[in-house]
């Protein structure tokens, strides 16, 4: 086996469009979906990230069903995964069947309704794993850096107006209700962005992967980080960064196995470098950890404190 | 005018009643201490006062001044361990209800937060992340944030939990002093020796309503034999 790097792919006159495009989306997706990591994995709603690219995995099945054109499908599905995203929402609030169960019920049933539904219509194997586990760059359209534009601008806007209100949601639901926060809008409106960025995201990383853009960036972000603040700006860049790694990695390294040439996903490639940066954080934190002093020690010496404050 | 007024009130979740039979007027300036055994409803009170839960039966009146008024001291949950915040974030957020957009505090909430914060003594706290103190400092912590919000009405539950006892003397002065302010407090406790030096009236609850009065006609000790008797029956 041989690796080769190159960088002609990256320098090619006629990929040069096509790169700029899935730099546009994948960014944006990238970013978007770390941010909203943040609120939803500290909220114990990770898997709801899962669900919904599940459940966009029907939905594009169902309207590649219709014959909705491939440019607009993308648009077509989206309707349908933000009303799985409420329902997921509500289902879990209510309590009525626990949150865990209720999103691989969901996802189980959709990713089994589209593989039905696919079977039927004569899709080809090459779709399928195309939307499971993410297409390559060619297949970007013009209406997903559309989307993904829109997307951004929709979840910067939410994070910069609410974004204390958010802060207040996540950390306690119940206070913040009581003290007359409306906690349910605010969860439904994280709950639509959600759907959004996994269909936005799941066609160049795959519906598989795409929840990794929502979880990774946020826990390892929350190893270095100690204020809300600082975990979403540090998630942001994280997930950019590695996304970039990612593409370029994909775009420039070549495996030669006997006489055939492949070059990798990026999906994969993305969550890789994702996972890696995990490590290191975890890694990070711990050497951090061994310099700070304990805070046992802070706690005597305010015990020493309080007598004269008395 | 009553702020809160209970009228043979039942409450429960999904028609299965918890408590039952309760009445209960509370007074601006009143501090009333919530009673009972573990299951007798106490936490359902507190969320029927917050208008989580609606009464099965009876009517709720609540006075309108109290919207948006009433700081909340919840008890702590699981998820919070992990959180990263700092203290002084988490105290600001008591005033997120009153605003629309972005989060700009004014200077009145910030003095706020630093004076709610000396009260509590968590001013040497402020920077700290949330998630590296211990459980009385963060009990501290959510305290603080409850003052900040309260401009008409305190609602405690459990206030004592994981607090040493220097930090708990100042909780029950700080709440003495609220009250000489014209605050109403209404407070969930088993700390009985503490919590009723401070309190006006005393709601005890057990399935249904035990007692309510002025804290000077309450005898804990026999409503304590009551309760036991209650337990025997219900073992045997």
């Amino acid at each position: 086996m041989q690796i080769e790097i190159s960088l002609e792919t990256l320098f090619s006159s006629n990929l040069a469009p096509l790169l700029l495009k899935a730099l546009v989306v994948g960014l944006l997706t990238a970013v978007c979906s770390a941010i909203l990591g943040v609120p939803l994995v500290l909220k114990r709603y990770s898997m709801i990230g899962d669900g919904l690219s599940h459940v966009g995995f029907g939905a594009l099945a169902i309207v590649t069903a219709l014959g909705v054109s491939p440019s607009s499908r993308m648009l077509a599905a989206l309707p349908i995964v933000i009303l799985a995203a409420i329902f997921l929402l509500l289902l879990s609030e209510s309590g009525k069947i626990k949150g865990d169960a209720a999103i691989a019920l969901i996802s189980t049933g959709s990713v089994a309704a589209g593989y039905i539904i696919l079977n039927i219509t004569g899709q080809g194997a090459g779709d399928i794993c195309s939307s499971l586990f993410g297409a390559s760059i060619l297949t970007l359209q013009n209406m997903d850096v559309t989307l993904s534009v829109l997307l951004a601008t929709g979840v910067l806007l939410v994070f910069v107006l609410l974004f204390s209100k958010i802060f207040a949601v996540t950390f306690d639901p119940v206070f913040a209700r009581s003290s007359g926060v409306p906690v349910s809008p605010l969860n439904i409106l994280l709950a639509v962005l959600s759907a959004v960025t996994v269909v936005v995201g799941m066609k160049m990383i795959g519906a598989i992967m795409i929840s990794a853009l929502i979880v990774f960036p946020a826990l390892s972000a929350m190893r270095i980080c100690k204020r809300f603040r600082q975990v979403i700006f540090c998630a942001a860049g994280l997930s950019a960064l590695n996304f970039l790694l990612g593409l370029f990695f994909a775009a420039t390294v070549e495996f030669r196995v006997g006489g055939q040439t492949s070059s990798l996903p990026i999906g994969p490639c993305v969550v890789f470098f994702n996972a890696l940066t995990l490590l290191l954080c975890m890694g990070a934190q711990r050497f951090v950890k061994k310099k700070e002093t304990p805070l046992a020690s802070e706690n005597a010496s305010e015990k020493v404190k309080n007598p004269n404050k008395q | 005018m009553s702020l809160i007024c209970f009228r043979d009130v039942t409450l429960g979740y999904q028609g299965q009643p918890v408590v039952k039979d309760i009445s209960f007027e509370i007074f601006q300036g009143d501090c009333l201490c919530v009673t009972g055994q573990n299951g007798s409803g106490k936490s359902t009170l507190v969320k029927a006062l917050l208008g989580f839960v609606s009464p099965m039966q009876g009517k709720i009146i609540k006075d309108g001044t109290l919207k948006n008024a009433v700081g909340y001291l919840p008890q702590q949950q699981p998820a919070q361990n992990d959180f990263p915040a700092s203290v002084r974030e988490i105290v600001l957020s008591a005033f997120q209800g009153r605003k629309k957009f972005f989060s700009f505090y004014t200077a009145k909430e910030k003095q706020l937060v630093e004076e709610n914060m000396e009260k509590m003594q968590i001013t040497h706290l402020a920077n700290r992340s949330f998630k590296e103190l211990s459980g009385g400092q963060r009990q501290r912590v959510l305290l603080a944030r409850a003052l900040c919000a309260a401009t008409r009405m305190l609602l405690l539950d459990e206030p004592a939990a994981g607090l040493d006892p220097i930090v708990n003397e100042k909780l029950y002065e700080t709440i003495a002093d609220l009250r000489k302010d014209g605050m109403t407090v209404v407070m969930v406790s088993h700390d009985l020796d503490r919590a009723l030096p401070v309190s006006s009236h005393v709601l005890q609850l057990g399935q249904t309503m035990q007692y309510f009065g002025p804290t000077s006609e309450f005898d804990p000790e026999s409503s304590l034999k009551e309760e036991s008797k209650n337990a025997d029956r219900n073992f045997s």
